[in-house]
């Protein structure tokens, strides 16, 4: 029975999810049931995805064709070291933010829509696992429109108004960008006639139509810049995170941004290929330019922000631009930073998020002005903010330092001064928005809100200090992440070759 | 029953931890045992060469490296770290308690620092717990001075971090051995140590500051931070020529200034500059001898800079008031204070048979042996300055000089204690300095106590008693003046003061105009970036839904015309 089920872990590693979504409606009048039942699923889903990983690392990628349908004609699952990793983000994410979501959840969705956030979060985390598994690029699209669609929904339920409103803005721009995706992966059928990546990679290089082949490039990498939140298409995302419920924002954040950047890792380097995207084309040199822009901009902006979830993520479009960065240089390097970093900021916007969830649990505002004090009141909440703070700024211990001190490595390797300096300031103006909400939390007298708070309770508090924990742990101990990462950055660029 | 490889930085981080939840007797049991128990296991249970590393990346952080340097200054801290706590026994603030322990093991974590990596992590933790003892003291005044202090620490290890970074780009190691001047990883480090020693210019946080601490609190400070910069120095910037010029001007510059200020634990800082002046001399001479001069006067000056300070904290805890031409007459009331204090005096003036006097020969003598000659003389005229504002100031403004009229007590019966084993060690390392010797890290064939010396400087102090007990007689010192005119020089007397208030009143507007220029260029750069990326600016707004697809469609014209070129 094991040994079956073992074979077929990559397509559990989808259905899992999938299949609870409608168990959760069917279980709606016990929401606890529900919760439970989540929280079973998204952990069975983390051990998918760690023994995914394992098998991976011993043995090397996995194809598995779904319904036993053989490759260029059904649709093949590969799960080689990049995306079991990001597989491993993903679940990880999720199975500490769901235990987090039982009182979260109950404290800010209404009774009878509980049921229903729980089954889009578990469709969310399907779009957003089937997207990573998957080897076909027509999937891609299908999965990514699950996880989009099930994300308007989850923003939509955020208890301000203007959630609603976000969440359709989100919804038109994230159609745009998916339709971008789908034309892109159009052209690519058009060229070659196959859907499955590994085959449209083998089929590229004799590929005639080199001008419709760049701009099917050109759709993808717009279309996916969306999805990431690549400056200047990050408009979106501010309102859509700050509206959002704290479960709903913590676990998006984290994770969905992440997926979009492997999708776009998965698109440059495996089916286009990198010498026709760096060296043909000027990919390189625009998401440089585009990630530098990105990284001031959403740094100065969060600083004059007055609400913390939008500090927060106008700072991820930032983190975002470190990302970029490391994909950007092209360098093994810089790839292995980017990716590293994928896996860092998870956990500390994860952390931040859940930290900040845990304020509007008791006060109800995530304003500056209202968390006045809140840190004499809430100590261990606070606390986790101000470790998970650090983590973001990049001091060393944490998981931030360690993304910083590769990602200078890569700018330095390859002589760009300019760009280092311009990290280690970034990290400054990281230092300034953070000490903002400190400031606010501990040194100011404390508002009327904050004045009746209390501690969070365990519920939140456990899995918000889990990530804590887990920042300074892989802040510490790294052969993990900056292994994988490692081998992810080799697998990505020996599939020139 | 002791492991050889604890780092010595542990207990104190566990007895700080253990100083939140304890009071009363166990908390000062706490407070002795730590220093008393770690110092004894680093004596006996710390062998040369032990050697500690945890993995981090793929590099090795070695937590503990011990060698003769870092054992001598690991000794040195516990030592300092006793008598400060001792001193500190009566204080109830559970926020300066844990402090002082964090800053202790900090200064011990950051000696025993194998690689840069750990270093910064110390050199930033010596900043973050030392700020506290600053902001105890919660005047508008210590909170304001403690923020500057903080932000120049911090960016002194911000400055460590990026040379550290550059270092292990270039070299490939991350190991802190001799690091020298070359290149820019040299330049950062070199001035990220240059700003915690307090190097002309970068000086200013310290004189700043630790006048503005709590009584204990400056103790606490005048023990470590510099101290911990003069060892990095000493390991990484040997024989460095530069050295040797700063150090004679940080020796000379801070003397006039000293004798102008009427705070005297202000004095004692400039003082403190002055004597690590000394220290950064024999670094940068860097023969044997030198570098030996420049570590036990390390030892020593931290002992008797104590000492002094302690006495100014005594007689600020009893009465509230620290500026010179405030106080007079204590030895009334508090003789023992002043005795101790004078016993510290005469060791600062290198009086023979003191402990400043077997250090500080080290350093001159090696300077003389190196034809560093005018150095040579300048580092003299320091000496007879140290004499001046630190040897007969400080003790005679304020325990003797016209009576203020105050009335006081004795100091407290700890801190009594702690000043008394500082005055003892003054005594003791002073007439035996072959058992300091002994600890040196380099071979010593050295002895203080031959005629010429012990006859040059007693030459040099009696010379500048005299003169000063002169122009006390002839009523040259009106004692209603009493913190501008000590220093004996009359040039300096009248002209500087007059020059440094006509150089004041001539640059005055010169200078306000340049801060003003920059602070409206600031305020026009804040206006810009509030313009734009404000809540309501360009960058920050929520845009319609129409705008965003418009930049969907440039950002992919731009791909498209970037690709089809």
């Amino acid at each position: 029975m094991l040994g079956t089920l073992s074979n077929d872990l990559p397509a559990l590693q989808v259905v899992v999810p999938l299949m609870s979504a409608p168990l959760c409606l069917v279980l709606a009048r016990w929401p606890r049931l529900v919760w439970i039942l989540c929280v079973a699923a998204s952990w069975t889903s983390l051990a998918i995805s760690m023994e995914l990983l394992d098998q991976v690392l011993s043995y090397g990628p996995i194809s598995y064709a779904m319904g036993g349908w053989a490759a260029p004609w059904g649709i093949e699952y590969r799960v080689d070291s990049v995306n079991a990793y990001v597989i491993l983000i993903v679940t990880g994410i999720a199975s500490v933010v769901l235990p987090f979501a039982g009182a979260s959840v109950a404290g800010e969705i209404r009774e009878d829509k509980v049921a229903m956030f729980y089954t889009l979060l578990m469709l969310c985390l399907t779009g957003l696992l089937g997207m990573t598994i998957t080897g076909d690029a027509f999937n891609v699209f299908v999965f990514l429109e699950i996880s989009s669609l099930s994300m308007y929904g989850l923003i939509s339920m955020g208890r301000d108004r203007r959630a609603l409103t976000s969440a359709f803005q989100y919804l038109v721009m994230g159609t745009i960008g998916g339709t971008f995706i789908l034309v892109g992966i159009g052209f690519l059928y058009v060229i070659t006639g196959t859907l499955n990546m590994a085959d449209i990679a083998q089929r590229l290089p004799e590929a005639t139509q080199l001008r419709t082949l760049h701009t099917a490039f050109a759709f993808l990498v717009v279309g996916i810049g969306l999805k990431l939140a690549m400056f200047p298409l990050h408009l979106w995302l501010p309102n859509a995170y700050a509206y959002a419920p704290s479960t709903a924002t913590a676990l998006i954040a984290a994770t969905a941004t992440k997926v979009a950047v492997y999708a776009l890792l998965r698109f440059v380097f495996t089916v286009i290929g990198p010498v026709t995207a760096y060296e043909d084309l000027p990919f390189g040199e625009i998401a440089m330019a585009l990630a530098t822009l990105g990284l001031l901009t959403g740094s100065f902006v969060a600083i004059f922000q007055e609400n913390v979830k939008r500090i927060l993520a106008y700072s991820s479009v930032a983190q975002i631009g470190y990302i970029l960065l490391g994909i950007g240089l092209a360098t093994a390097l810089g790839l292995q930073a980017g990716i590293l970093h994928l896996f860092n900021h998870a956990l500390m916007k994860g952390a931040l998020f859940m930290a900040v969830g845990c304020f509007f649990y008791r006060v109800g505002s995530v304003r500056l002005d209202d968390l006045r004090g809140i840190g004499r009141k809430m100590p261990w909440t606070f606390a986790a903010f101000v470790i998970a703070g650090l983590s973001l700024i990049g001091v060393p211990l944490t998981v931030g330092f360690i993304s910083k001190w590769y990602l200078l490595q890569a700018t330095l390797q390859q002589g760009y001064w300019p760009l280092a300096l311009l990290i280690l300031g970034g990290s400054l103006l990281a230092v300034v928005y953070i000490w903002r909400v400190v400031e606010a939390a501990w040194f100011g007298s404390p508002s009327v809100r904050a004045n009746d708070a209390k501690e969070a309770p365990l519920g939140l508090l456990i899995p918000t200090w889990t990530l804590v924990l887990a920042n300074l742990y892989f802040g510490i101990h790294t052969e993990l992440t900056v292994g994988v990462a490692d081998l992810a950055a080799r697998t990505l660029l020996e599939a020139i070759r | 029953m002791w492991m050889s490889e604890l780092p010595p930085f542990v207990p104190f981080f566990i007895a700080a931890l253990l100083a939140l939840a304890a009071r009363g007797w166990l908390r000062a049991g706490l407070m002795l045992a730590t220093p008393v128990l770690g110092g004894l296991h680093l004596w006996f249970g710390v062998p040369e060469g032990t050697l500690l590393s945890v993995p981090l990346l793929e590099f090795e952080l070695i937590l503990m490296r011990a060698d003769r340097l870092s054992l001598l200054f690991g000794y040195l801290f516990h030592l300092a770290a006793f008598i400060a706590m001792v001193f500190a026994l009566h204080v109830r603030d559970t926020t300066q308690t844990v402090a002082s322990l964090l800053y202790a093991g900090s200064a011990l974590g950051a000696v025993f620092a194998g690689d840069l990596i750990t270093l910064f992590i110390f050199w930033e933790l010596l900043a973050i717990t030392s700020v506290f003892l600053i902001w105890a003291r919660k005047t508008e005044r210590a909170i304001r001075s403690g923020q500057r202090y903080l932000i120049i620490q911090v960016t002194s290890g911000v400055l460590l971090l990026a040379g550290a970074l550059v270092h292990y780009h270039r070299s490939g190691s991350l190991a802190f051995d001799y690091i020298g001047l070359e290149g820019v990883s040299g330049a950062l480090i070199f001035i990220a140590f240059g700003i915690k020693c307090a190097f002309p210019f970068l000086h200013n946080w310290l004189t700043d500051a630790y006048p503005e601490a709590t009584p204990t609190g400056t103790v606490f400070l005048s023990a470590f931070t510099t101290k911990v910069a003069v060892y990095s120095l000493a390991r990484g910037f040997p024989g460095t020529d530069l050295l040797v010029y700063i150090g004679a001007a940080m020796t000379c510059f801070p003397i006039f200034y000293a004798v102008i200020e009427n705070d005297l634990r202000r004095v004692l800082a400039y003082s403190m500059i002055n004597q690590i002046g000394f220290m950064v001399c024999g670094v940068g001479i860097g023969t044997a001898l030198a570098l030996n001069g420049a570590v036990s006067h390390a030892f020593n000056d931290v002992i008797f800079k104590g000492l002094l300070f302690m006495s100014m904290g005594a007689v600020l805890y009893r009465t509230g008031e620290i500026n010179g031409s405030h106080l007079g007459g204590l030895y009334k009331t508090m003789p023992k204070t002043a005795m101790l204090c004078i016993v510290g005096a005469s060791s600062i003036s290198a009086f023979p048979l003191f402990s400043g006097f077997v250090s500080k020969s080290m350093v001159m003598t090696a300077m003389i042996e190196e034809g560093y000659d005018y150095l040579w003389l300048m580092l003299l005229f320091a000496s007879a300055g140290v004499f001046h504002h630190a040897g007969i100031k400080i003790p005679y403004f304020a325990f003797f000089a016209h009576d203020s009229g105050i009335r006081t007590q004795e100091a407290p019966r700890n801190m009594l204690v702690a000043m008394s084993i500082a005055a003892m060690l003054c005594i003791f390392i002073g007439s035996q300095p072959q058992y300091l010797y002994g600890l040196l890290p380099w071979e010593v064939d050295y002895w203080p106590y031959d005629t010429t010396h012990v006859l040059a400087q007693l030459q040099l102090l009696f010379f500048s008693a005299l003169a000063f007990v002169w122009l006390n007689k002839a009523g040259l010192y009106p004692p209603e003046l009493p913190s501008v005119n000590i220093d004996a020089e009359w040039l300096y007397r009248r002209l500087l003061p007059t020059g440094l208030r006509a150089a004041d009143k001539g640059l005055r507007p010169a200078w306000d105009g340049f801060i003003a220029a920059l602070s409206n260029q600031f305020r026009a750069v804040m206006a810009f970036l509030f313009r734009y990326h404000g809540p309501g600016g360009t960058l920050a707004r929520t845009w319609p839904t129409g705008s965003m697809v418009l930049w969907v469609t440039v950002l992919l014209a731009v791909f498209v015309v970037a690709y089809y070129v």
